[in-house]
């Protein structure tokens, strides 16, 4: 029963980490249809930048929460700069393009960055400082660390500001104009330009966020962490349903709750036939099994369709 | 409409492939001039391939590996070497394998379109496996300074050396160190199910059993993964009192963490990959009490060690990491080698690799008749106040056969 308990928050707290980078997805594609391969890398420089600034500052004497307030505000400034780079560079002049031009530019920009970010961290991996109080906590027979939890909190946290700002200020309603039709959202007033550069600094902002959490939980960075983070990232969101914030939530939990009971349990049930290794097997054979019957995801209806 | 969302899974497939197949790094050197024979001034050129993964998750170890096989390499530049009555100028080809047994075969062949002389390499045993049979085909004498799997050499290709312990030794000394010196009785295992992780694995549980300990759990990760938290819950539900893991440090690190943080009580042993100066600065508290073995003895007993150490600290400006002294050594007992039998032509030289006693920085190094190491021993080391403390050295001047 422990173990059971225990396998259930490892899987709400892993879900919690692909829900904070699946969000960042699906909010780019549900405003643009384009789908930010690169995302996965923006988290993992925000990781790098802020391990970077809370090296520089550790040794001045500031108290550990303010020198990770500030890595996290530099390190959400760097992304965000990194975020309107990408977009005005790979993204904006392909706008009316096929497709699939963007979808290469975006693999190209994650390589690009993903290479940047060895020459100019290096190739080994780097410890993250604990500045977090990161004791363990007992929840009737499961163990979950304070920084787990805070990850959780901040997923859902991500989610309902995200549905909060799209549904309820002006630039939401100006995000949503722009995802429905974006030519007549031009002929209505709205800045397309603006809103699309706000939406790529706003998404690359919670990858930061997400970067940091990530790394406390670890306690590594490594050049390489965005591209399996990514990927699996972007399978929560198109099993919660892309481009919906509640079905990123939805799916990146149901991920990690398949992955962490399946490889707790697929080889005990199987009789050693199947070992845990199956888990990336068995969840996304659960990512296609809805993508038959839901083809646009659990909780996906297309926010608009392109002609 | 429809193709619209056919085109998603397509666009998943195609982006994993294409990051997949990735980037390689151009060798510094321009293959220009033919393998042998540049007339400028009598020289030989003789062109040393290399291959580690220089990308991913284990870019350090293979830039270590990469490291030391420039170090020899420049070495031999500086001391004038003749073969065959010539004065030989040595390249170093170094190409990135990215630890893919796939993009392995492919620099394989680039190795080979490049006229490389020999090869040294490569790190991982998952890689040199699929390489050897090109290098084999091709007539090339590979030697690797860190493939442990016991098939790599038990394929009997003549061109297949290593001069780094295999898992069967090393496996069998870590199998009997847990059951007899530490006292396990129930013991769980994962692997990251790469070709070194479960070959030592399985040396390892089978060593276990041998000595009358039980194996509890056997789960598995890969080598890109940060989270072990559901394979080690569910490992705490079966009691061990040790828990073995087959693979590197990256890994390992998470693992040792996670452990920590579940309250699993555990003796945490490691092989090789486990064992770098990176483990004890990632893992931080975690790593106190990890256990880890390392073919051969410690740095600072083997016969150039401490020498060799302080060169490559004054020259790469960071410690080893892992295998350079290996790597060292592999391109020493190659260029040994060649002027033994005064040719740097593979034809020539490869017979006499088979029979060449060479004494290097990390050992005195022959080969038996498989192409393994002759007398290895294994040693075992704990972390001990942040430094990996050496326990006691397993096997010796006798060969321990594998199977």
């Amino acid at each position: 029963m422990d173990t059971l308990l225990q396998q259930i928050v490892n899987g709400f707290v892993q879900g919690s980490v692909y829900a904070m980078v699946a969000l960042g997805y699906t909010m780019v594609y549900g405003i643009l249809g384009l789908i930010n391969f690169a995302h996965g890398e923006v988290v993992m420089v925000g990781a790098m930048v802020a391990m970077s600034v809370i090296h520089l500052l550790i040794g001045s004497g500031l108290p550990p929460l303010l020198v990770l307030l500030i890595s996290l505000i530099i390190s959400m400034v760097v992304c965000m700069a990194l975020g309107y780079g990408i977009e005005r560079i790979a993204y904006r002049p392909l706008r009316n393009a096929p497709r699939l031009a963007p979808l290469i530019t975006a693999i190209g920009v994650s390589m690009v960055l993903q290479n940047l970010a060895m020459m100019f961290w290096g190739r080994e991996y780097h410890a993250f400082p604990s500045l977090l109080p990161n004791n363990s906590h007992r929840l009737s027979g499961a163990i979950i660390t304070e920084v787990q939890i805070l990850i959780v909190l901040i997923a859902l946290g991500m989610m309902g500001g995200l549905l909060l700002l799209m549904h309820r200020t002006r630039l939401g309603r100006a995000m949503r104009a722009v995802a429905e039709n974006p030519s007549a959202a031009v002929l209505m007033g709205v800045n397309i330009n603006g809103v699309i550069a706000i939406t790529f600094m706003l998404g690359s902002a919670l990858a930061a966020v997400a970067g940091i959490m990530i790394s406390a939980n670890y306690g590594i960075v490594h050049y390489y962490m965005g591209s399996i983070l990514g990927l699996k990232a972007f399978t929560a969101a198109v099993l919660g349903g892309i481009g919906n914030m509640r079905g990123a939530m939805v799916g990146g939990l149901l991920l990690g709750l398949i992955e962490s009971l399946g490889a707790g349990y697929i080889g005990d049930l199987s009789g050693g036939f199947f070992g845990s290794h199956y888990q990336d097997v068995f969840a996304f054979f659960v990512l296609i099994s809805v993508l038959i019957f839901r083809p646009s995801g659990l909780l996906g209806e297309r926010v608009a369709e392109r002609a | 409409m429809s193709y619209k969302r056919l085109s998603l899974p397509l666009a998943i497939l195609f982006a994993a492939a294409l990051v997949a197949c990735g980037k390689s790094e151009t060798p510094a050197t321009s293959p220009a001039s033919p393998a042998v024979n540049s007339s400028a001034a009598d020289e030989l050129v003789v062109k040393i391939g290399a291959s580690a993964p220089l990308t991913g998750p284990q870019a350090h170890l293979g830039k270590d590996n990469e490291n030391g096989a420039r170090m020899a390499i420049d070495d031999a530049n500086i001391k004038v070497v003749i073969i065959g009555g010539r004065k030989a100028r040595f390249e170093l080809i170094s190409e990135d394998d990215q630890a893919d047994p796939k993009t392995a075969t492919i620099v394989a062949q680039k190795l080979i379109d490049a006229k490389v002389n020999g090869v040294i390499g490569h790190l991982n045993s998952g890689t040199s496996i699929p390489a050897s049979r090109i290098y084999s085909d091709n007539g090339i004498p590979q030697i690797s300074p860190s493939a442990t799997a016991v098939s790599y050499t038990a394929q009997g290709l003549k061109t297949a050396f290593r001069v780094m312990t295999n898992d069967g030794q090393q496996g069998k000394a870590l199998g009997e160190f847990a059951v007899n010196t530490l006292n396990a009785k129930k013991i769980a295992v994962i692997d990251d199910r790469s070709a070194y992780g479960q070959g030592l694995a399985d040396e390892f549980i089978k060593a276990v059993q041998a000595n009358g300990a039980r194996v509890v759990a056997r789960e598995y990760t890969t080598d890109k993964a940060v989270d072990f938290t559901a394979v080690l819950t569910s490992i705490k539900g079966k009691h061990p009192d040790l828990l073995f893991f087959g693979g590197v440090d990256p890994q390992g690190v998470p693992m040792a963490k996670q452990l920590k943080a579940l309250g699993l009580n555990v003796k945490f042993v490691m092989g090789d990959g486990g064992h770098t100066p990176k483990f004890i600065d990632l893992a931080g508290d975690a790593a106190d009490g990890v256990y880890a073995s390392l073919p051969g003895v410690p740095l600072e007993q083997m016969p150039g060690g401490k020498d060799f150490s302080q060169r490559y600290e004054a020259k790469y400006k960071q410690p080893i990491q892992l295998y350079a002294p290996y790597c060292y050594d592999a391109v020493n007992v190659m260029i040994a080698t060649m002027q033994k039998a005064a040719s740097a032509d593979p034809a020539k030289y490869l017979p006499e690799l088979a029979k060449i006693t060479h004494s290097g920085v990390t050992a005195n190094i022959s080969f038996d008749e498989k192409g393994d190491i002759k007398g290895s021993s294994v040693t075992l080391y704990q972390v001990q106040h942040g430094k990996w403390q050496p326990l006691q050295t397993m096997g010796g001047k006798t060969s321990i056969s594998a199977h």
